[in-house]
């Protein structure tokens, strides 16, 4: 029983026994944070310097970029650089469909929790991860082959409009918002229990006790949504029309920053002017995601108080 | 009484919200496959695309789809479960984990397409490979890092404590007890969550466009050298997946009969998605019913 | 290893054993004082362990009593924050100090939970699990060690027809013997039984109970416990702890019948824990 070791042999740490498997797994997992935290500097200096050469190298204007609505790059003589349609663009489907989405998605989550908790949740649950599991693709084909033409036929303008871009995006952030459910059912049993018992009805209790103590946890989730809506690329892409105008109203064809990209990167020249400006509404792309999540993180921590 | 008028009414409208949602789903799960399906047959399956001529398939599309999945899994789970293992069992509270989250965050809400980007800058052009499948598994596996790390943390920090201690307390190391113990009891959860990462990543489009691109080479699918360029297994060359090409023929539109060959790729891509979501929950249930059995 | 031994100045004196003790020890304490940050769960104890005997820590819920015994085989490095101060001295060195190996301590020094803890795998593996890792890859001689230790732990005649089975089909009784076999399969010196049959029901505490003074002859033994009654059947000297002080420590005979300290008689009479 050790005795024929010596204890200071056995017990102390010593190169030779220093629990070598335990060092290597270490530095194993540690490396594999690493990477994680490269790749995430990486992306924003890399996305970051090269959606910056526009403006620096190029000399492009960022004030022209940002708010003219001239976009003609390919203009040999005058070429011009407005993005604000695009921005506009990205910014109204964002809104536009987290109007439609949020009632639809805080109402289920509110039928999920509050209506029909037993049988609602069992079937709506699995319907909501079903449509999250749709590619975003598939989403902008349909809205492609039935969206627009019906819009076309039955509400007016080419089809391709910002009216179907909102549609699309509207059913694609349903299930995020949806996630407000986790928050209705955190909420403390005795909420509603002392809101009853004072003779409240059940809506009266939705609307003035649960909602309002909810309402960053909700509020979070339709951001989040309003984050997905905001980077969404293919799905749009095939609705809206694309075109360089800015839309005057919801059946004009409209583009986004998103849209612009995905249709453009293909057949500019790595290194031209036109490419670079694409790089830079990628970068605002990226400082949006950043605004998104600090903004997350405010409504976070306003609901820990 | 008007309280009770306004709670029926808003009731109503409850019900109408869910009805809502699901009448969108059965909808639109019909929609692609009742007018998906029939244009789903062996052949299909099997034939090369067509760029310009109608009858094409989806063969490569489908293998690329697939293969992409693999090589993208290969690297992002081993990185993501090395991540989540150090995030539960190895990381202090302290600045340098709180950067680690904040970073994974940031990683889970970039839009794909700005994955994309980066993937173009670097894993294209930087490399200088062109389009290549690893390229594209490279993007795919910066878009599901958060999502494997967030599975595999929460897998192992529910392994029972007491399971830790008896193998620590046995003289048994820290990083041995959690590839022989730990890792064991935290599978099922960890193949679940995974399953279901492959499926969100088997649709992804976005981040393939600029990575993976747009176009498939002649390929031999007898040639199963990894290095030979015709080698439908070779890494290095640009493929085209089954999402991809829905967008592509859509936006290209050369092909006379668009509608057709995107509705059968579109329920082909669906009923694949729901499979991986029914393999999730089947090996989820399994699993829980042989731990639940042996007790 | 040895720093000097600083004599506590307490308000409250230990009694030690007035008996003259005829056992070498194995374990010596000096002065262990025990922070969970802030906060001191252990106020400086002294106390001998003798070899090959049976020490019950008794007291009431939160008295340090397991803290200290988690101290022993250093499990409390895995709680953040926790940290000791003082000697423990085993085998001439303080174990508590940050050159020890704790793997290694730990082979010599195990422990056996309040709960059952089996791996989810079969019997025969639970026990090899550890001896494959400390080296022992040899067929003939694992299966030799896997009789021993489960003959040792009186559980050999119930599972020795189905030790590929799963270890959790096992009743609760059984599987805590199983874990006592595991621990015995690494030839510690000390055992650390925290609570061992608490969550047993009677008929099985009464096996483990048996199985513990058996056991001593081989191992020493130091066992937390919850019930008086346990301590008193089995143990050869009692510590009683409240509040993070060892109040006394005596033989378990003088303890229980004719205690020198007034709150170990009220401990012992029920007045209350």
């Amino acid at each position: 029983m050790g005795k024929i070791i010596p204890a200071k042999e056995r017990l102390l740490k010593s190169e030779k026994n220093w629990m070598d498997g335990e060092l290597r797994g270490k530095i194993l997992v540690i490396i594999c944070a690493v990477i994680m935290i490269s790749a995430t500097i990486s992306i924003t200096i890399f996305l970051g310097t090269k959606g910056l050469q526009s403006f620096i190298k190029n000399g492009v204007s960022l004030i022209e970029f940002l708010t003219s609505t001239q976009w003609n790059p390919t203009n040999k003589a005058n070429p011009e650089y407005g993005a604000f349609p695009f921005i506009f663009g990205s910014f109204a489907v964002t809104f536009l469909s987290a109007i439609v989405a949020a009632p639809l998605g805080i109402g289920g989550a509110i039928f999920m929790t509050e209506i029909a908790p037993s049988w609602g949740r069992k079937i709506l649950q699995p319907v909501v991860e079903l449509l999250v599991g749709i590619p975003s693709v598939v989403y902008g084909f349909i809205g492609l082959t039935v969206l627009v033409p019906f819009v076309r036929g039955h509400v007016g303008g080419l089809g391709f409009s910002l009216l179907s871009g909102v549609i699309v995006l509207s059913i694609m952030i349903l299930p995020t918002i949806t996630t407000a459910t986790d928050a209705m059912s955190a909420l403390p049993k005795n909420l509603r229990e002392g809101s009853y018992a004072l003779g409240a009805t059940r809506w009266q209790t939705i609307r003035k006790v649960l909602i309002p103590a909810a309402l960053p946890s909700l509020l979070t989730a339709v951001v989040l949504g309003m984050a997905r809506a905001f980077g969404e690329a293919l799905a749009v892409q095939m609705v809206i029309g694309n075109v360089r105008d800015l839309p005057s109203n919801l059946l004009d064809a409209s583009a986004t920053l998103t849209t612009i990209i995905t249709l453009n990167m293909g057949h500019t020249t790595y290194g031209s002017v036109e490419n670079n400006t694409l790089w830079s509404m990628g970068l605002i792309l990226l400082v949006m995601s950043f605004v998104f999540i600090l903004l997350i993180r405010y409504l976070s921590s306003r609901r820990k108080m | 009484m008007k309280s009770k008028t306004a709670d029926r009414i808003a009731t109503g409208v409850f019900i109408a919200i869910a009805i809502i949602i699901i009448t969108l789903l059965v909808g639109l799960f019909s929609f692609i496959l009742v007018n998906g399906l029939k244009h789903v047959s062996f052949d299909f399956l099997t034939s090369p695309s067509s760029n310009v001529r109608a009858g094409g398939g989806i063969r490569d599309q489908l293998f690329n789809s697939f293969y992409v999945l693999f090589i993208t899994m290969l690297i992002a789970i081993p990185l993501g479960l090395g991540g989540a293992i150090y995030m539960a069992e190895y990381a202090k509270p302290g600045k340098v984990t709180d950067i680690i989250r904040s970073c994974i965050e940031v990683l889970a809400s970039l839009p794909s397409i700005v994955i994309g980007m980066f993937g173009l800058l670097v894993f294209v052009n930087t490399t200088g490979w062109g389009y290549t499948i690893l390229g594209g598994a490279l993007a795919l596996t910066i878009i599901n890092l958060p999502s494997i790390v967030r599975v595999g943390e929460d897998a192992i920090r529910s392994v029972p404590r007491d399971l830790k201690e008896a193998s620590l307390a046995l003289g048994i190391t820290k990083w041995h007890t959690i590839k022989t113990v730990i890792l064991p009891s935290a599978f099922p959860s960890i193949l679940t969550g995974v399953i279901l990462a492959a499926g969100r990543v088997f649709g992804e489009a976005a981040a393939l466009l600029f990575t993976a691109g747009l176009s498939t080479p002649r390929l031999d699918y007898a040639n199963w050298n990894p290095f030979s360029e015709q080698s439908p297994l070779n890494i290095f060359r640009p493929a085209e997946t089954l999402a991809v090409h829905i967008w592509s023929v859509n936006t290209q539109g050369l092909i006379p009969d668009v509608e057709e060959v995107s509705s059968g790729s579109a329920a082909v891509l669906v009923i694949s998605v729901l499979l991986f979501n029914l393999l999730a929950r089947w090996i989820g249930s399994i699993i829980t019913k042989k731990i639940t059995a042996t007790k | 290893m040895v720093t000097t031994y600083l004599e506590k100045e307490s308000t409250e004196k230990t009694i030690h054993s007035t008996v003259q003790l005829q056992m070498e020890n194995i374990l010596k304490v000096n002065n262990l004082e025990i922070f969970y940050g802030e906060k001191r769960a252990v106020n400086g104890i002294s106390m001998e362990i003798g070899k090959n005997s049976i020490t019950a820590l008794i007291g009431p819920s939160g008295c340090g009593k397991s803290t200290f015994l988690r101290s022993i085989n250093r499990m409390n490095d895995l709680i953040p924050g926790a940290r000791a101060q003082g000697e423990i001295i085993y085998e001439d060195l303080n174990i508590l100090s940050e050159q020890i190996n704790v793997v290694a301590l730990r082979k010599e020094i195990g422990m056996v939970f309040q709960k059952p803890n089996p791996f989810p795998k079969s019997i025969f593996e639970n026990i090899t699990h550890a001896l494959k890792f400390a080296g022992i890859k040899n067929k003939s001689k694992l299966d030799q060690i896997v009789e021993e230790s489960l003959q040792k732990a009186a559980l050999w005649d119930e599972v020795k027809d189905r030790l590929h089975t799963s270890a959790l089909s096992l009743s609760g009784g059984q599987q805590q013997r199983l874990c006592i076999a595991r621990t015995i399969a690494m030839k510690p010196t000390v055992m650390l039984l925290d609570e061992p049959s608490s969550a047993l029901d009677p008929i099985s505490n009464a096996k483990v109970e048996e199985l513990i003074v058996d056991l001593k002859k081989d191992y020493s033994i130091i066992i937390v416990t919850h019930n008086m009654q346990q301590a008193s059947r089995i143990s050869d000297k009692t510590a009683f702890f409240l509040n993070g002080d060892l109040i006394e420590y005596d033989g378990t005979e003088k303890i229980f019948t004719n205690p020198s300290v007034k709150k170990t008689e009220e401990y012992i009479s029920g007045r209350f824990g």
